[in-house]
């Protein structure tokens, strides 16, 4: 096996012919001639070219004979472009002689602890001098020794003896993620990789490098020596740290999973991951993953084991004994595609009741997100202009962050907004950091910019310098000065402490007011689209379907649906302060970490008559639960899931769940059986296939067309309804008329009648802008506004429960401009107290550049007191924002 | 205290402004801290970083490529000892081998009382003038056994002024008036 | 004996000559009054009729160099090469030390020739004279008008920096001098696709110059191409400075008619002679890295297009000369050592296999050479520069391994392999895995 991350693309037009060992071959202009032999079956061996980096020509392990004006040459493939009528010879005596020589010269000073190393059994390095190799060494000397393997981070150890000096790692670093803590050190023989002394290695993507080492130089800590690369044996499938949808291959040793590694996908991860999503499988098999269904006998007694039936039964029992309207459901968005499915049709035509929300009141309402013109990660990747509305891309989503930063590289121009600066900031073209709350305002400033409208001297917050050079690149992309004349807006939450609908207001406007605009979401939470497009929110039905437009095709294929349209997450906990919320079932969803108005949820919590909590590993919010059910969780369940760009793809089981863990969707079908209502599923195909069958969105997308292999970076979806029948084998259940495509706004395949029966497949949602304006949080030179978003390591029950990762958490704290820190009298690692409208916490004092005077950023979710202590809903929705002073701690 | 004194802080400003882009000033601004303090510490590493722009690796991997540069206290002298072919031929290694017993030292350490450190050198520029050294980089010419002694002897008693202290640049910098300097693009 | 010439070396007796006054008194910037009054395109002309071959080792035209730059691509770079530490080679330092507004009044043509924004004048590190009469220089010309806006009273404005290297070989090379003038490390960059004249600094287009050949440009200024031409012979025009050391009786940098000078008469009428009347076992003809010439040589004339057609260089001018006492395997090992001390560690062939080939030599030095080491040498050689013919062919980015493989090694251990075998017969057996012995590597 060589590098996983090596898959070449095809070149998008042939136009010349270059003759390799006497085969003449069609390349592309500037397709370099190591990558044109591989596409055309022939390796040329190699070691520093890495085709997602720029090449550096320098281990000179793939020098070839290639034909030059005075005759065959010797010359590195990697970095020879083709040119039409170029001869080149891989196999001469020449090439061999020179090959095996740069090989040996590798080798002289390469420890032979092959037996010992990780890469042992799959080191392109011992491959080569298997296949092609020097044999008895002729160098008699001592080799060149280093102090064995040193950590250059907490997840990274680096062997400077089994070095090759390939640059591969120092390249990414520089070049690929931006942040170049490792280097080349010394010179000529003595050169090294290593770290400025005391500033370690500290990148939230160590561990690519660690993938794309090709000798066993770079291991990672959370996977030295515990498997042997042999014993591993690996399935395909979707990283679901985060909503990225990063394809991986998932390694398993005995029944453990033992590695991740990346795979090249061309529209999504270029073979990268986060070490977030490297190495939180560590979680997979912690030691208190729930493994037995539990249930309570009265509140406040400790719960205890019982079997499947018996749980359901019970819960099952209970639910009978309410109103449709006072059973809410919570969670749901770590679930797969077809649990979501199942989970939504249990409660939305089985209990019927439609308060049902997979987002946490961290989230934006599902029009918002279904409802507008949709972009992919090529799309914004490859646009004229990138417009950033949310919080920390590289905190919340890091891939798409390395996506955004090549982009930058490549010169598209990208402007972001966002309530402080952010990892993006480096590579934007402007940054608007408004103050929190007026979004809005910002953009519409921006847009009439555009339009030649001047604006005042500081608009929300933002210089009016700074919003001039944003409307100059957005005009220069618009009038197709550059590029496709395509903008894309990314948009998510940017901070929890200010309400949705400022944000919602800017989308509406810049939809509005930008031609040809499209959008792709960045929201972290994994599965959370496809929990969207599977209607686990209130007022939706699977497939991108509202309940207005919906509820009599629904209603046709589930026997039933919701009448009215049911609470989020925020009222249903209201209600169950309230009285009219009696029973909450709480579907992966911890509520006292991830809804941003803590005392809310836990006088929900401790209300509420009755608690069902399907999870993979305790929390504090299911230790409420009267019955807690084991989920199988990543790589213990197969399915699909669905990334940010609305990107259908395989989840695959490697090994098998704990105990009696299952698969979510068992446990609905069960439970709708002991209601009366048989799902008819038997398996997760099943599932899958009745997605396809009647989810508006997801027709046609059947197991097959999933499975096809041309579709291994996933599915977009819609499917364009002019080729679900090309991508449709012929047992598909649609008989589309293909004569329309997509629209833009809705997407909506706008297809006849499908079976059964003739009523109409409903249409996609919309957008809707909000009724009223969003309020524009009143000036307050006393207090400072809150904002608080997440950060890639935080208090979260998978990072906590990956030993290699719990420790990197910054931990709770405040970052504070340096100026306000100053004017407050406060100094950097001091205490201070932030005192909100209901709630004050000490938190230890940061001062950070990158948050600008007049804001106050916690991250969201550390150990302890934090953001959702301060944050009260009820305050927020009036104001528009959270406030707080600070007041100074004594004895701090 | 590594740091940049303020008049070097000044001039490392000034340098930096001379290039189109500031990494270009990376070598340049090592070279004033390690005229400085004597050896390029950590600390001026990381001011460096920040005054042209790049990671404290980068300096790092930057400055260690060059012999020049040290990371350790260094003799207040270094005495440079051409062995290269031309000195060679005529001498330069037995002049070097003097140097060590004369010294008490070996090639690349440095004397007990901090005042020399003995290098072996690469061509210095003045075969012709063989066998040559450099004390902190300021040349001797066709150094005999008893010249090297008599050198080391003044050099003790504090009769070479005119060679300054290890990492000294030359006494003269280029200053541009800014009345006279031609706009330049930057980009 | 050939009349000695002075075209570029007029001020190096004169005692003010590296002053603005003195440089004034004796034509100073005449040149580059001359070329102002010209257009770019014609300065660059007569250049090209000069037929001014590049002294810093490669001996490329320099006019045609300039020709290759893109049109209508800017902004543009002049940089100067004044790294200076190819071993032997003593040229360029003196004439940075005792006449740098020569240099800067070439720079200033060149640079107004190819319409640079912006020249630098890269200084080897360890010549801290050479820099501080450079920055003298810079400071008195910038003063005077030479340099900076409205050069002379007219449109041309040019900015003139004096940078300074650290000490690192490879520097001298145009590509890594780029990089090292961008504040990294300075390892060479792979033509194609880095030409400095189309992705050079910045990775815009940039002219790399030699010193000494700059030097000549305020000479061809004033007395015109065709005076310039009419020194040297057809194909080599003007004088160059080489630097005789070694085992002769005056070693000197001297001035010499380019291409009819032999290597006897520099070696006997200019440098007086070999020391103790010795005979020439051999000698370097144009640097550290040139494959070696020996007795039978020596009526070669000092002519690139011989000298290359007898399989070495003129290269930097640096002539080392080697009595019959001299220890070959001992004066191979030392420049095999430059090499591998100097590789910039880019290229496994030439980080690894320089090392290989340098430690082999001191273990034959340090009586432990086995009798198979002699081929091995050539082979591992042959492994960094295949067929070690000279031009070298190369496994590499740049030169410098193949220089260590191709120059002076074979030519040393074919004619001399009795000297080789002589330390071998003397070793005593050797354990298989050798210690290292002795050394500072
Ligand atoms: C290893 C190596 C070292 C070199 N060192 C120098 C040097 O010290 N000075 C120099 O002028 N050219 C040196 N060169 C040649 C330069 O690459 C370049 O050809 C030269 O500076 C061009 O100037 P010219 O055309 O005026 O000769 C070196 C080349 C190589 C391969
Ligand atoms: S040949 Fe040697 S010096 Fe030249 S680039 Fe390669 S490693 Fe560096
Ligand atoms: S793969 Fe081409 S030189 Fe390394």
């Amino acid at each position: 096996m060589t590098d996983i991350a090596s898959a070449p693309e095809a070149p998008k037009k042939t136009t010349l012919t270059v003759t390799i060992d006497g085969h003449a071959v069609e390349a592309n202009p500037g397709e370099l001639l190591i990558a044109a032999a591989e596409r055309t079956g022939t390796y040329i061996p190699r070691f520093c070219w890495h085709p997602r980096m720029r090449e550096v020509g320098m281990c000179r392990m793939c020098l070839i004979e290639v034909s030059g004006p005075r005759g065959m040459s010797l010359q590195p493939a990697c970095m020879q472009p083709c040119a039409e009528g170029m001869v080149v010879d891989t196999k001469s005596e020449v090439v061999k002689k020179a090959q095996d020589g740069v090989l040996e010269f590798l080798l002289i000073n390469h420890p032979l602890d092959c037996p010992v190393c990780d890469k042992g059994g799959e080191c392109p390095l011992q491959d080569q001098t298997l296949t092609f190799g020097p044999g008895e060494s002729r160098f008699v000397e001592e080799k060149r020794h280093f102090e064995k393997p040193i950590p250059i981070s907490d997840l990274v150890l680096l062997d400077r003896e089994r070095c090759i000096l390939c640059d591969r790692c120092t390249r990414f670093s520089k070049e690929v993620s931006g942040d170049p803590l490792i280097h080349f050190i010394n010179r000529g023989n003595a050169t090294e990789v290593n770290t400025f002394p005391d500033d370690p290695y500290a990148s939230y993507f160590s561990g690519n490098v660690v993938q794309i080492c090709p000798v066993g130089a770079l291991t990672a800590e959370p996977y030295r020596f515990v498997a042997r690369p042999w014993d591993l044996d690996q399935v395909e499938s979707t990283c679901t740290s985060c909503a990225v949808g990063c394809r991986v291959v998932v390694q398993s040793s005995g029944d453990e999973i033992t590695r991740v590694q990346g795979v090249d996908s061309g529209p999504i991860n270029w073979g990268w991951l986060c070490d977030k999503g490297r190495f939180d499988f560590q979680s997979i098999s912690a030691s208190d993953r729930l493994a037995q269904p539990m249930v309570r006998v009265a509140k406040g007694r400790a719960a205890v084991r019982t079997s499947w039936t018996e749980a359901l039964g019970q819960v099952t029992d209970r639910l009978r004994t309410y109103q449709p309207s006072e059973i809410g459901f919570i969670g749901g968005a770590r679930l797969t595609n077809e649990d979501q499915y199942a989970m939504v049709k249990f409660a939305k035509a089985v209990v019927k009741t439609d308060n049902v929300d997979a987002q946490l009141g961290d989230g934006l309402p599902a029009h918002a997100w279904l409802g507008l013109p949709s972009a992919t990660i090529n799309d914004a990747c490859g646009a004229s202009a990138v417009i950033v509305l949310g919080a920390d891309i590289k905190e919340e989503l890091p891939v798409l962050f390395l996506r955004l930063r090549d982009a930058s590289e490549k010169r598209v121009p990208i402007i972001e907004l966002s309530p402080t600066r952010t990892g993006l900031s480096p590579y934007t073209t402007s940054t608007l950091a408004y103050r929190p709350g007026e979004a809005a305002v910002v953009v519409r400033s921006l847009l009439s910019l555009i339009e030649g409208v001047d604006v005042e001297r500081q608009v929300g917050g933002v210089e009016a310098v700074d919003l001039h050079i944003a409307a100059e690149a957005l005009r220069v992309a618009v009038a197709g000065g550059r590029g496709n004349g395509r903008v894309v807006v990314i948009f998510g939450r940017p901070s929890l402490a200010e309400t949705t609908d400022s944000v919602v207001e800017a989308l509406g406007a810049l939809n509005n007011g930008i031609p040809g605009v499209t959008f792709l979401p960045a929201m972290r939470r994994s599965n959370l689209r496809g929990a969207l497009d599977m209607g686990l929110a209130p007022g939706m039905l699977p497939g991108r379907t509202s309940l207005a437009d919906g509820a009599s095709w629904f209603a046709k294929h589930w026997g039933a649906a919701p009448v009215s349209v049911g609470l989020d997450t925020h009222e249903m906990l209201l209600g169950a302060v309230g009285g009219g919320i009696k029973a909450l079932v709480l579907v992966g969803a911890d509520p006292l970490a991830d809804f941003p108005d803590r005392a809310l949820a836990q006088k929900a919590l401790a209300n509420v008559g009755y608690i069902v909590a399907i999870d993979t590993m305790p929390n504090s919010s299911n230790a409420f639960a009267d019955v807690l059910l084991p989920a199988a969780g990543y790589g213990e369940k197969s399915g699909t899931t669905t990334n940010i760009e609305g990107r259908v793809s395989n989840v695959r089981a490697k090994v098998s769940a704990p105990g009696l863990a299952r698969p979510d969707w068992m446990a609905f079908a069960e439970m709708a059986s002991n209601l009366g209502e048989d799902f008819g599923f038997d398996s997760v195909e099943d599932i899958t296939a009745e997605i396809a069958a009647v989810c508006p969105s997801h027709l046609g997308l059947t197991a097959t067309v999933l499975n096809a292999p041309g579709n291994a970076d996933g599915v977009l979806v819609p499917i364009p309804a002019a080729s679900i029948e090309s991508a449709v084998p012929t047992d598909a259940p649609t008989e589309a008329s293909a004569d329309t495509s997509p629209t833009a706004g809705a997407d909506a395949p706008e297809k006849e009648a499908t079976a059964p029966g003739a009523l109409s497949v409903p249409p996609l949602v919309s957008f809707r802008p909000n009724a009223a304006a969003a309020v524009v949080p009143q000036p307050d030179s006393y207090s400072l506004r809150l904002v608080t978003s997440r950060t890639l390591y935080d208090h979260g029950t998978i990072t906590q429960a990956s030993p290699s990762l719990a420790k990197l958490a910054p931990g709770p704290h405040v970052r504070l401009n340096p100026g306000e820190v100053e004017r407050h009298g406060l100094t950097h690692g001091s205490n201070v107290r932030l005192v909100s409208q209901t709630a004050d916490v000490v938190l230890s004092v940061m001062a950070d550049e990158r948050v600008p005077r007049g804001a106050a950023f916690v991250p969201f979710n550390q150990h302890g007191p934090g953001a959702a202590d301060l944050i009260d809903v009820a305050t927020m929705g009036t104001e528009g924002v959270t406030k707080v002073r600070l007041e100074s701690v004594t004895g701090g | 205290m590594a740091r940049f004194s303020a008049s070097n802080l000044e001039r490392a400003k000034e340098l930096v402004g001379h290039y189109p882009r500031s990494k270009s000033a990376t070598i340049p601004l090592c070279h004033l801290a390690q005229e400085q303090d004597g050896y390029l510490t950590e600390d001026a590493m990381v001011q460096i970083a920040e005054l042209v722009g790049c990671t404290s690796a980068e300096v790092y991997g930057t400055a260690s490529f060059y012999e020049m540069f040290k990371f350790h206290p260094v003799g207040k002298y270094i005495v440079g000892v051409c062995t290269n072919i031309s000195c060679l031929l005529v001498g330069g290694e037995e002049l070097l081998e003097h140097a060590e017993k004369s010294l008490g030292i070996r090639a690349g350490a440095t004397t007990a009382d901090g005042l020399f450190t003995l290098e072996e050198m690469e061509c210095l520029a003045a075969c012709t003038e063989a066998p040559c050294l450099q004390v902190n980089y300021r040349y001797e010419y066709r150094v005999s056994n008893s010249g090297f002694d008599s050198l080391v002897t003044e050099i003790r008693a504090g009769r070479r002024s005119d060679i300054p202290s290890h990492g000294s640049l030359g006494k003269v910098r280029q200053s541009i008036p800014s009345d006279r300097r031609a706009s330049r693009q930057t980009f | 004996m050939p009349a000695p010439l002075k075209m570029i070396t007029t001020r190096w007796d004169q005692a003010d000559g590296h002053t603005l006054e003195g440089y004034l008194r004796t034509d100073g910037y005449e040149g580059l009054r001359k070329a102002l009054a010209r257009t770019p395109e014609e300065v660059v002309d007569e250049v090209k009729a000069a037929n001014l071959a590049g002294r810093g080792g490669a001996g490329f035209p320099c006019g045609t160099k300039w020709g290759f730059l893109p049109k209508d691509v800017f902004p543009r770079y002049l940089v100067v090469n004044g790294d200076e530490s190819e071993p032997g080679t003593y040229k360029d330092r003196i004439l940075l030390e005792r006449d740098p507004h020569q240099l800067i009044e070439g720079v200033l043509i060149a640079a107004y020739a190819i319409r640079a924004a912006q020249a630098f004048i890269y200084i080897r590190g360890e010549m801290p004279h050479a820099q501080e009469r450079m920055a003298q220089a810079l400071n008195d010309a910038y003063a005077s008008g030479y340099i900076g806006k409205n050069i002379m009273g007219t449109d041309f404005s040019v900015d003139v920096m004096l940078h300074w290297g650290a000490g690192a070989y490879i520097v001298g090379e145009e590509t890594a001098l780029i990089e090292s003038l961008e504040g990294n490390r300075g390892m060479p960059r792979l033509k194609p696709p880095f030409f400095p004249a189309s992705k050079g600094l910045y990775l815009q287009p940039t002219v790399v110059n030699n010193v000494e050949t700059l030097s000549n440009l305020p000479w061809i200024m004033i007395n015109g191409a065709e005076a310039f031409t009419a020194v040297g012979n057809e194909k080599n025009a003007g004088t160059r400075l080489f630097a005789v050391s070694g085992h002769v009786k005056n070693p000197g940098v001297f001035e010499v008619e380019f291409g009819t000078t032999t290597f006897r008469e520099l070696f006997y009428d200019f440098a007086g002679g070999i020391r103790e009347d010795r005979k020439v076992k051999a000698f370097i003809p144009g640097g550290g890295s040139a494959p070696w010439f020996f007795e039978e040589d020596l009526d070669t004339p000092l002519d690139a297009g011989v000298v290359g057609s007898k399989g070495s260089m003129l290269g930097s001018g640096a002539i080392v000369v080697m009595d019959e006492t001299t220890d070959i395997v001992k004066a191979t090992w030392r420049l095999v050592k430059f090499f591998a001390k100097e590789s910039c560690g880019k290229c496994s062939p030439c980080r690894e296999g320089t090392n290989w080939l340098e430690k082999i030599y001191r273990r034959i030095l340090d009586g432990h050479g086995r009798p198979e080491d002699i081929d091995l040498l050539l082979d591992v050689a042959d492994n960094i520069s295949p067929g070690l013919t000279w031009p070298p062919k190369q496994t590499t980015i740049c030169p410098l391994g193949p220089s260590a493989a191709a120059g002076a090694l074979p030519g040393s251990v074919k004619r001399f392999r009795n000297e080789y075998e002589a330390y071998i017969a003397k070793a005593k057996p050797s354990p298989t895995r050798i210690p290292v012995l002795s050394g500072d590597h």
